[in-house]
């Protein structure tokens, strides 16, 4: 009986120590809504940019931005930003759900250490793309984009399911191999966005949230 | 045998105690209101199981203030953690050998 006493022991301290350094709330399906919306957005980028000479084509990296009109590069930020903000907008829904499934704080300190470690990466890699586009360097934003996402993620998954490295490798070693294949930024971003995203999303979904559900 | 109980540290013989050691092994620091909320135990517990672990030295105790409000931090000593992590390998074989003992593998 002693015994059962310090199994039950022994499960605590490892409960203890897991849930106290890692956020483990966030939900799978998230994933999958933020590779859906990634899509769309690439879509409605790609008809925006239809008729125009491939912008991500540049035949003199050095060269401005003069030959894609700034409205359309005004659209392009402003798809970016309304993805990022449904993506992250559906996440925090899913995640307070979760997090009150499992009778856990949305907001404690481990929420609070995922997204400063999660964002401070981000956060440098978006202005690292403003200045790329300041510079017309457009052809290495979406490759730009990947990386800095990638590394956020692996970054961020210290703080919550070691899965999370996983995906940002793979996002990594995509927005590597963007670098060469300019043109296709468009497309790259949205296999590393999109179909990544889902990927990983419905994988854990089936791994965590489904049989507890 | 004998050996291996005297091991098992009576001062973490507890729920509650277990629980803020293992929060403060695997973190800088825990406040008084992360170790409540994770432990789901009350006020008084916590303080007098903090307490009693600082005066053993396995954690020291950091007041400040944060925006003109109270806080208190914990963190584990260099005593604490290895006192800890004998009193974890005293369980782990504890286990064991009773498994060996018996046969049983649960």
């Amino acid at each position: 009986m002693e015994n059962e006493r310090y199994l039950k022991d022994l499960s605590e301290i490892k409960n203890m120590m897991s849930r106290s350094s890692k956020f483990i709330s966030l939900s799978g399906l998230a994933g999958v809504f933020a590779g859906g919306y990634a899509l769309m957005g690439a879509i409605i980028a790609m008809w925006l940019l239809e008729g125009n000479v491939s912008p991500f084509s540049l035949p003199d990296l050095s060269g401005s931005v003069n030959f894609l009109s700034s409205s359309i590069i005004t659209s392009l930020v402003l798809i970016a930003i309304i993805v990022l903000v449904l993506a992250i907008g559906t996440a925090v829904y899913l995640t307070t759900r979760k997090a009150h499934k499992n009778e856990q704080q949305i907001w404690d300190t481990t929420s609070r250490r995922l997204i400063i470690n999660f964002f401070a990466p981000l956060f440098a890699g978006g202005i690292f793309c403003l200045v790329l586009l300041q510079y017309g360097l457009i052809g290495l934003i979406a490759p730009s984009m990947l990386l800095f996402y990638g590394l956020a993620l692996v970054h961020a998954s210290k703080y919550t399911f070691g899965d999370l490295k996983s995906l940002g490798y793979a996002i990594v070693t995509l927005g590597l191999i963007a670098t060469q294949f300019m043109e296709y930024g468009l497309y790259f971003w949205a296999v590393g966005f999109g179909i990544f995203h889902i990927i990983y999303g419905i994988w854990m979904y089936n791994k965590y949230d489904r049989n507890k559900a | 045998m004998e050996n291996i109980i005297s091991n098992i540290n009576k001062a973490f013989d507890h729920r509650v105690r277990l629980g803020i050691m293992s929060v403060l092994m695997v973190n800088e620091f825990a406040d008084f209101k992360t170790l409540k909320d994770l432990l789901g135990a009350t006020d008084g517990n916590i303080a007098s199981h903090t307490k009693a672990l600082e005066k053993k030295g396995y954690i020291v105790v950091q007041k400040s203030f944060i925006n003109r409000k109270p806080n208190t931090r914990y963190l584990t000593t260099v005593t604490g953690k290895k006192a800890f992590k004998k009193h974890l390998e005293a369980l782990e074989k504890l286990l064991n050998t009773d498994i060996m003992l018996t046969g049983t593998d649960k």
